[in-house]
C-alpha cells in the first residue's frame, strides 16, 4: 500500500477513524535521520498491508506535531483505535519499527 | 552454501561503500548489510566542506546513495537490515541479521559511530522530551526557547552558534575552562549575544516533570552545584563506536574501537575493520574512504591464499 501524507484536514479520517493500526512517521526534508528512515517506513507501507503508513512533514504541519508533543524527528508512532499505543524517536532500524507495531 | 559471499560488509556508510566498490571491482561476490540507509554518519550533514572535489559542498545523504550506486555498478549486493550477531572464527564467518543468516569468506566491519550519551539516570527516557543529540533535526521545536549545549568540541560550538540563531538564549556547558573547538568557532561563539559560557562544569543531573526544566551543573574547581531552569540539552560530546557486536571475539581498545592499524587486520584473519570503528588518529569521511581501498587489497590477499 502507498504511504499516507497526513495534514489537519485529513487527520481525523486516515489516523483516527483507520480500522488498521497505523504507523505514523513525523519528519522533515533537512533532517538527516528522517531521511533515512523515509526509505524504510516506505517498504513497510509495501510488505504490511495490514498497517497503514502516514507521513506528517513537521515544516507543514507544525500544529499536529505539537499536538503529539514532538521535540525531535524523527518521531513515530503506532496509533491503534484512535489511541498511541507506542512511539519512538530518532533513526531505527526496521525490525525495531516492526516491534514498535 | 547459500547465502555465502568472497566478502561480506557490515555497516553502509563511506567506509563500508568504498570497501564494496574496491572488492565488486576486483570482481569478488560482496554483500553490504546496512540496518538504516546508505551513508551513515555523513547523512547527518547537508554541507560537506572537506571532501575533495565538490568545490560548493556536498550534501551527505547525497553522497552516500551516489557510494552506494557506484559499488552497486559493479554488482555490490545491499541487504537493508540489521545484524545483530556474527560468528567470526572459522573459515566461513557467519552473520546473523534480522532478516536470516549469511555467511562471508572474509568480513568488513564498518559499523560506524554513534553519539555518545551522558549516561545519567533518565537521560534515555527524556530523549525526544527535551534531550536530543542533532541541534540540526530539533533546534526548531526550541525556537524562542532557553536550551543547553553540553560539550566542547566542533559540533559543540557548531550546535551552540546554531541553536543561537533559533533560541532565546544557549548556555553553553563544557568541562574545561576553554573549548577544544577550532578557532574558527571561537569568535563566532563569543559574539553571539545569547550565548552564555558555563565552563569547568559538568552536568550531574538532568531535571524534569515529564519533560525537561532544567540542568544541574557542578564546577568541578569551586566544587558548587547550581540549578539552571530551561526547556533542552542537546548533548554533543562526541562519539561511540559500534562494536558490542563484536566484543569477545575481536580484540577492542578501552574506548571500544576496534584494534586495526593501517593495514585494517584485526587479530582475526579474514576479518577486517575501517572507518570511524578503528583505532585511529583521524576520523572523517576521506580517512573512511581510504580505509576501504586498503581494505579491499587485504581482502584481495588473504582470499588468494585461502
Ligand atoms: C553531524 C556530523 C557532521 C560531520 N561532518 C563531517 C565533515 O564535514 N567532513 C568529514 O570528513 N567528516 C564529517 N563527519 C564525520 C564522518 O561522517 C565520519 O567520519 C564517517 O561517516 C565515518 O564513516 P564510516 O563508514 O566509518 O561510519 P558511519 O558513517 O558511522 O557508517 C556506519 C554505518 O553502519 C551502520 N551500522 C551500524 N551498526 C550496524 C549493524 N549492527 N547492522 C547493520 N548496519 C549497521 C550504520 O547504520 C551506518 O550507516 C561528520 C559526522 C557527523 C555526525
Amino acid at each position: 500500500m502507498s504511504v499516507i501524507t497526513v495534514n489537519k484536514e485529513n487527520f481525523q479520517k486516515e489516523v483516527i477513524e483507520s480500522d488498521r493500526p497505523v504507523l505514523v512517521d513525523f519528519w522533515a526534508s533537512w533532517c538527516g535521520p528522517c531521511r533515512m528512515v523515509s526509505p524504510i517506513v516506505d517498504e513497510i507501507a509495501e510488505e504490511h498491508p495490514e498497517i497503514k503508513v502516514c507521513k506528517v512533514n513537521v515544516d507543514e504541519e507544525a500544529e499536529l506535531a505539537s499536538q503529539f508533543g514532538v521535540m525531535s524527528i524523527p518521531s513515530l508512532f503506532v496509533i491503534k483505535e484512535g489511541k498511541v499505543t507506542n512511539q519512538s524517536v530518532g533513526a531505527l532500524p526496521k525490525n525495531q519499527i516492526l516491534e514498535l507495531l | 552454501m547459500e547465502n555465502t559471499y568472497d566478502v561480506i560488509i557490515i555497516g553502509g556508510g563511506p567506509a563500508g561503500y568504498t570497501s564494496a566498490i574496491y572488492c565488486a571491482r576486483a570482481l569478488f561476490s560482496v554483500l553490504v548489510i546496512e540496518k538504516l540507509s546508505p551513508g551513515g554518519q555523513m547523512t547527518q550533514t547537508s554541507q560537506i566542506e572537506n571532501y575533495p572535489g565538490f568545490e560548493d559542498g556536498v550534501d551527505g545523504f547525497e553522497l552516500g546513495f551516489k557510494m552506494q550506486k557506484g559499488a552497486e555498478k559493479f554488482g555490490t549486493k545491499t541487504l537493508r537490515s540489521e545484524v545483530i550477531g556474527v560468528e567470526l572464527n572459522g573459515e566461513i564467518k557467519k552473520i546473523v541479521t534480522a532478516d536470516g543468516e549469511f555467511f562471508g569468506k572474509s568480513v568488513i566491519i564498518a559499523t560506524g559511530a554513534d553519539h555518545r550519551h551522558l549516561g545519567l539516570p533518565d537521560e534515555e527516557k527524556l530523549i525526544g522530551r527535551g534531550v536530543a543529540y542533532c541541534a540540526a533535526c530539533d533546534g526548531m521545536f526550541y525556537r524562542g526557547k532557553t536550551v543547553a549545549v553540553v560539550g566542547g568540541g566542533n559540533s559543540a560550538a557548531a550546535d551552540a552558534l546554531l541553536l543561537s540563531k533559533i533560541c532565546e538564549k544557549v548556555i553553553l556547558v563544557h568541562r574545561r575552562d576553554t573549548l577544544r573547538a577550532e578557532r574558527a568557532y571561537h569568535s563566532p561563539l563569543m559574539k553571539a549575544e545569547n550565548v552564555e559560557f558555563v565552563l569547568d562544569s559538568t552536568v550531574s543531573e538532568i531535571l524534569s516533570e515529564n519533560i525537561v526544566t532544567g540542568i544541574r551543573v557542578k564546577n568541578k574547581v569551586s566544587g558548587e552545584e547550581r540549578e539552571i531552569p530551561l526547556n533542552g540539552v542537546f548533548i554533543s560530546i562526541g562519539r561511540v563506536p559500534n562494536t558490542a557486536l563484536f566484543k569477545g571475539q575481536i580484540d577492542i581498545d578501552e574506548y571500544g574501537y576496534i584494534i586495526a592499524d593501517e593495514t585494517t587486520k584485526t587479530n582475526i584473519s579474514g576479518v577486517f575493520a575501517v572507518g570511524d570503528v578503528r583505532t585511529k588518529p583521524v576520523r572523517q569521511i576521506v580517512t573512511a574512504v581510504g580505509d576501504g581501498a586498503t581494505a579491499a587489497h587485504y581482502v584481495e590477499e588473504y582470499l588468494a591464499n585461502l
